[in-house]
């Protein structure tokens, strides 16, 4: 649970840094704290992985990554740690999730595979279900962005 | 398209691995890249005002931030998406909403910040959309998430 003075930076930071000569100086004099006290929070927040990355997050359409594929694997429970893991370290591969199958819905890993065209995608999928061992995957093209926003935390 | 040149690329490949948390994060980049500081905030500005930053600074762990989230997935008739879709992503927890090609074709995710603010969204979603197929995905563990392209 983040106490409230936490909460209140997670709202400041959540507006991005400030393009300012002294960013972290900008946040503190909105909060009435100083620049030392915001700095060491970010370092802690990034610490206990309240922050995942504290960087630039680019949009990949505009740097020639196109095609995004989400793979959807029907993993029995007794690989899906292993297998989970193996599929992560495949750098095509963003984002690997295990979620719960439900019914008529067997798929219990995601993958989020992205390449330059639909093909590369396909190839990375079948290279990854040859490496792993895994059949019976079902690959999703995305069709159309409908949304894609920042979750704002903490408004009232 | 954004036209980048050399030093556009060369920063986003620097910013995308991380920003240094320090006083003056910008001079640290400008004197990595040999430009002024001037110029990073300038050229950082633009990119994000052209949409090629879609988000400078911290970005959270949903959970670790205490918010629950879930995939939830849909079957929505082909004439119904748009009007499906303006009803969906008018929920503000719902950060990204994309088709696919596939009898589930609508996947979305939800976040909120507590379980029973989640499962209430996702019931209004049901009643405002009308739609009975909907799977509610929950991530059990996640094994990688997000990524850095390298920009060439």
């Amino acid at each position: 649970m983040l106490s409230e003075q936490e909460k209140e930076l997670v709202r400041e930071l959540q507006k991005g840094l400030p393009l300012v000569s002294r960013p972290f100086l900008d946040i503190a004099d909105r909060l009435g704290l100083s620049e030392e006290e915001i700095i060491a929070k970010v370092k802690d927040f990034l610490t206990k992985g309240v922050i995942r990355r504290f960087g630039a997050v680019v949009k990949h359409q505009d740097v020639g990554y196109v095609a995004n594929a989400m793979v959807v694997w029907p993993v029995t429970e007794e690989r899906i740690m292993e297998a989970g893991r193996a599929m992560a370290s495949f750098p095509e591969v963003s984002h690997c999730y295990n979620r719960l199958s439900a019914p008529g819905w067997p798929y219990t890993l995601y993958t989020v595979i992205h390449g330059k065209e639909e093909q590369d995608c396909r190839s990375i999928a079948e290279k990854i279900a040859s490496s792993i061992g895994i059949t019976g995957y079902r690959i999703l093209f995305s069709t159309a962005e409908l949304k894609k926003s920042s979750v704002e935390y903490f408004l009232e | 398209m954004t036209i980048l040149d050399q030093t556009d690329r060369d920063l986003l490949n620097i910013v995308q691995n991380g920003l240094p948390v320090v006083p003056e994060p910008y001079r640290a980049l400008a004197e990595e890249l040999h430009v002024s500081e001037e110029e990073i905030i300038r050229r950082l500005g633009r990119l994000k005002d052209a949409g090629v930053i879609r988000r400078l600074g911290a970005v959270f762990d949903s959970r670790r931030v205490g918010y629950k989230g879930t995939l939830c997935a849909l079957k929505v008739p082909p004439e119904q998406i748009s009007e499906v879709a303006a009803i969906i992503n008018g929920f503000r927890g719902v950060t990204h909403n994309y088709l696919r090609d596939h009898e589930f074709n609508m996947w979305f995710t939800v976040l909120a910040e507590s379980q029973d603010k989640l499962e209430q969204t996702i019931e209004n979603i049901r009643g405002q959309t009308g739609i009975k197929e909907l799977l509610s995905l929950p991530a059990e563990n996640v094994f990688k998430i997000g990524v850095h392209f390298k920009i060439t």
